[in-house]
């Protein structure tokens, strides 16, 4: 069952790669995913004939330039069902989206007494954006507290949301622990006391389908790489009242609609969000990117994902000497784990040298390490590229590693 | 690549049984760093008598690179006076980064081989530059 994808390898160059003598099995597609030859040839196919920049000139490339960077912000508007083409706001990537919606909503509408709830297990991104708009404003951060197997518990969230809540802030799933998190039974509660609910939907977005009309998030942030696109594309969605309510951060060409010497106004959303000649090639590619997804179907991507970390969670829970961290189930496509008396740095480093490619580190989430009681661990994260046979060598890397160090 | 090439047997064996690992009672100088890119740490402390290194100890977690480097040095600079403790910080450093040819290193010439692994260089030397900020900053306390 694992395998039924196994044939989309090919549609990735890279992927046939050898490292260090042995097949490459890439296995951090959580840090970014590998790129199908279609979102390469998007990208040349760009350069090569219609490069331009967007909503200025009138001549035949900047024309088709900016038909295709509207073509993509469709494309991107009806991959998450947006109602709204405008609703879809491209910046650099997830970490950009969120401090947009920090900087342009928070730093406006949040005041001293209010509540920001996060919980311990977000990327720095969805922490820190909000730790400084906390310290700008007077508002507090307040944490939802997580199950000894890092989930979140309907009764956790409704401890940290209260009535001076007025963000909520939170990612779809852990890029550690792996964790699916109830979106819309927690944006039910944040509405429920007027708050915003906002979503990292970094490690959610390439593997699960979206729906921002059922999700219940009020802003969705997400990249592009992580989903076969390029690096530096990245997508902030808004309920289109929001957006239009929020401040610009960026200031420039492309996002003002009149400009005299003392005083400017802004353009409408989503040019508004866009100062500056965006990523127009990345933009393109990332439509590539979610036409090759839809191609592949994003109900199949889920279940291969989930497939993969719950029977690589299985596989790794049952080796003596290692933890692995997280839920058993339900899971994502990613499992993070630690050797006993073996640093995750060495453990990457053996892998390499095994063609196995996984992350180390601290994996932007301290405070994750903090309440783990770890430093650092070391992960493994997949897509629907990977198969059974990765899984092997994930659990192979592991007993060599073991044996490495036991010397 | 090869492996073994990194992790020698005196790297392991470091990292293993590391040497002046602990605190001191009255300790001179200390000095704390981070690698923030990995999240590994080290804290130095050190008895300075008459301009010479009278005790050392580390303490921290990290790789086995990052703790058998701090070993090793804890044990190449003991005795030394502070000139040549940091003479032997910078040596090291130009050592891995191929800028200054080989000194009399001692066990710390094992992790010539880290000098392949340019990711693993910092590592390497987060217990010199340690050491090296603990005896050019007057004020660590």
């Amino acid at each position: 069952m694992i395998d039924a994808l196994v044939d989309l390898k090919r549609d990735f160059p890279i992927l046939s790669r050898q490292i260090n003598g042995h097949r490459l099995v890439y296995l951090d597609s959580a840090a970014t995913s590998q790129k199908p030859q279609t979102v390469i040839d998007a990208e040349i196919d760009f350069y090569t004939r219609h490069n331009a920049n967007v909503l200025r000139s009138v001549h035949t490339l900047a024309e088709e330039a900016t038909t295709l960077y509207a073509d993509a912000r469709q494309t991107v508007a009806r991959f998450i069902h947006a109602r709204h083409a405008e609703e879809v706001v491209f910046t650099r990537g997830t970490t950009e989206s969120l401090n947009l919606v920090a900087r342009g909503w928070g730093d406006k509408f949040l005041t001293a007494g209010d509540e920001i709830v996060v919980s311990p297990m977000e990327h720095h991104s969805n922490l820190i954006p909000w730790q400084q708009v906390a310290l700008r404003t007077g508002a507090q951060l307040k944490f939802i507290e997580l199950t000894p197997d890092g989930q979140i518990t309907r009764q956790a969230a409704e401890e940290a949301i209260g009535p001076h809540t007025r963000v909520v802030a939170l990612s779809a799933i852990s890029n550690v622990l792996g964790t699916i998190n109830p979106i819309s039974d927690i944006a039910a509660m944040a509405h429920a006391v007027g708050a915003v609910m906002v979503v990292d939907g970094a490690q959610s977005v390439p593997h699960q389908p979206t729906d921002v009309t059922t999700l219940g998030a009020d802003f969705l942030a997400f990249s592009g790489h992580k989903m076969c696109g390029p690096t530096g594309i990245g997508v902030l969605w808004g309920k289109l009242s929001l957006l239009e309510a929020c401040d610009p951060v960026i200031f420039g060409g492309e996002m003002i609609a009149f400009v005299d010497r003392d005083h400017a106004t802004w353009a409408e959303v989503p040019e508004k969000f866009e100062g500056g000649t965006p990523n127009i090639a990345g933009a393109v590619g990332l439509a590539a990117a979610i036409r090759y997804l839809e191609g592949v179907g994003m109900d199949r991507i889920y279940q291969h994902s989930i497939r993969l970390g719950e029977e690589a969670f299985r596989r790794l829970s049952r080796i003596e000497g290692v933890q692995v961290y997280g839920p058993s189930h339900p899971r994502s496509g990613l499992v993070a784990f630690n050797i006993d008396h073996v640093h995750p740095h060495d453990v990457a480093q053996v892998f390499d040298a095994q063609g196995v490619a996984i992350r180390a580190g601290h994996h932007c989430a301290q405070p994750l390490m903090q309440w783990l009681g770890v430093g650092s661990t070391a992960r493994a994260s997949f897509y629907f590229y990977n198969t059974d046979e990765d899984l092997d060598a994930l659990g192979d890397a592991i007993l060599e590693t073991k044996r490495y160090f036991r010397r | 690549m090869n492996l073994d090439d990194m992790y020698r047997d005196t790297i392991l064996d470091h990292n293993q049984n590391p040497r002046n690992r602990g605190h001191l009672d009255h300790a001179t100088k200390t000095v704390g760093m981070l690698n923030p890119t990995c999240g590994d740490q080290i804290e130095l402390e050190l008895l300075i008598v008459d301009d010479k290194v009278a005790d050392i100890r580390f303490a921290g977690q990290g790789c086995s690179i990052s703790m058998a480097s701090a070993s090793m040095m804890t044990e190449a600079v003991k005795g030394k006076t502070v000139e040549e403790a940091l003479a032997l910080a910078r040596d090291f450093k130009g050592f891995l980064t191929g800028t200054q040819p080989v000194h009399e290193l001692g066990d710390l010439e094992a992790l010539q081989g880290v000098s392949q692994f340019p990711s693993r260089v910092k590592c390497a030397t987060l217990a010199h530059n340690a050491l090296e900020k603990a005896l050019t900053h007057d004020d660590q306390g």
